[in-house]
């Protein structure tokens, strides 16, 4: 579904991504888990095409990102980030439904898809679609942000530290209805996180990332036992209350 | 007051409001489109803005005089006070479009991006729509500008309120220069009030 094949990525001759291969299977969810600067969000926007990768393919669904067309590519792929990057001057149902009125879906079917999602994310629709994003939780933007990735019902997801602006609470909360959504929906997901926990919590697999190389590729309940220095530095946080 | 005043001030004002929309129509006509590329270019900026600015700098009677010989643009008349009040308009408008468009969060350039939109729906739908607060504040620090600059334009024969400061200056005659001044004035407060009242209502 989703594939790295020995991915390099250079900027004025530094690199950010070195020779990175993996794959993650149709309904699966690979984790991306590194340090800030570990190149995981620069991995994960190749995937729709937001970057370019100076070597090396990414592969979406068999074809190369660079063979796709990016505004068709990036209509098949949901995008949830941390500052969520919702329209201010859009209301939360115009939010959610924009993939489906640049689809062209006729107004009534999307007014229900949103209604549906909005509820999904525990958003009632009649009191928060006429709402606009200031006028939200943080919290809740981000639940908006990931209705509006669902609202064309796209086969990936891609998501980079959705929870990371979130006081631990809300995020535990967002984090456990958010698991529970991603099993119902088998969705292909790649989600980048520097928070080993949301890993475990989260990932069929754990990729982890340090300098912009893969030190272990393993599948998540593996990923406590692992041995290398960067793990350890990771499972190290698990220790913390 | 003599006789025919009121008439007199009623076709300058008229004459001083067309040429000041007509300036601010073409301004606003080359100002914004040029300010969505120079979003676009950021390479052409520093010139672009800098010839701008240049521009702004001239002293306005000069710029009017320096019309004058000038082909097609130039000559006695209503014409070339238009062309010399566009130059003056043309810089706040342009900037103000740069700033708007560049002062749109990159997250949201970002995710409208990610959802797929092309360069033109961003455009409409996400940039210019969070940036019309900030063009309309360049259009109207332009339009008030540009209802004082265009009293000059008498000095070139292009009519509007400034026949009446120049004549009023000329014969030291201080009802006629506040014949000019004053509706001049008002139009400016009426221009500014509108402008802003307009400004607010696009607040999101």
């Amino acid at each position: 579904m989703l594939h790295f094949s020995r991915v390099s990525y250079r900027v004025n001759g530094r690199e950010i991504l070195r020779d990175l291969s993996f794959e993650v299977d149709q309904g699966q969810t690979l984790v991306l888990l590194g340090r800030s600067g570990s190149g995981k969000t620069t991995a994960l926007k190749m995937v729709n095409a937001l970057l370019t990768p100076s070597s090396g393919e990414v592969l979406v669904e068999g074809r190369a990102t660079s063979a796709w067309n990016p505004i068709e590519l990036r209509r098949r792929i949901g995008y949830v980030i941390q500052e969520t990057g919702l329209f201010p001057h859009f209301t939360v149902a115009a939010n959610v439904g924009v993939v489906p009125r640049l689809n062209g879906w006729p107004e009534e079917k999307i007014a229900a898809r949103v209604d549906q999602l909005l509820t999904r994310v525990g958003l009632p629709p009649g009191d928060f679609g006429s709402r606009y994003p200031r006028e939200l939780s943080g919290g809740q933007r981000q639940r908006v942000g990931v209705a509006r990735a669902l609202a064309a019902d796209p086969p990936i997801l891609l998501f980079d530290e959705p929870f990371g602006a979130l006081d631990p609470v809300t995020r535990h909360e967002v984090r456990r209805e958010f698991t529970a959504l991603a099993r119902d929906l088998g969705k292909t997901t790649l989600f980048v996180t520097h928070d080993v926990r949301e890993a475990l919590e989260l990932g069929d697999r754990i990729g982890l990332l340090a300098g912009g190389r893969l030190e272990e590729l393993l599948p998540a309940d593996e990923f406590k036992r692992a041995q290398s220095p960067e793990a350890q530095a990771f499972l190290a946080c698990l220790a913390d209350p | 007051m003599r006789p025919g005043l009121a008439q007199d001030i009623f076709d300058l004002t008229s004459e001083h409001l067309v040429l000041v929309l007509t300036a601010m129509v073409i301004a606003c006509a080359i100002g914004v489109p040029m300010g969505i590329l120079l979003t676009r270019r950021a390479a052409w900026r520093t010139p672009v803005l800098g010839i701008a600015n240049i521009l702004q700098t001239i002293p306005s009677l000069a710029l009017f005089g320096f019309l004058i010989p000038l082909p097609f643009i130039g000559g006695i008349g209503p014409r070339t006070a238009v062309v010399a009040l566009v130059i003056y308009a043309l810089l706040p408008i342009l900037r103000n479009t740069l700033a708007g468009i560049l002062g749109v969060d990159a997250a949201v350039r970002e995710s409208a991006t990610a959802m797929g939109m092309t360069p033109a729906q961003i455009l409409r739908q996400v940039e210019l729509p969070l940036a019309s607060r900030t063009i309309l504040a360049g259009i109207r620090i332009a339009t008030v500008t540009t209802i004082g600059t265009a009293t000059i334009a008498a000095a070139i024969g292009g009519g509007g309120l400034g026949v009446f400061i120049f004549r009023g200056v000329a014969s030291v005659d201080t009802v006629q220069i506040l014949a000019g001044a004053v509706p001049a004035a008002l139009i400016a407060l009426i221009s500014d009030g509108g402008l802003g009242w307009l400004e607010r209502k696009l607040a999101t």
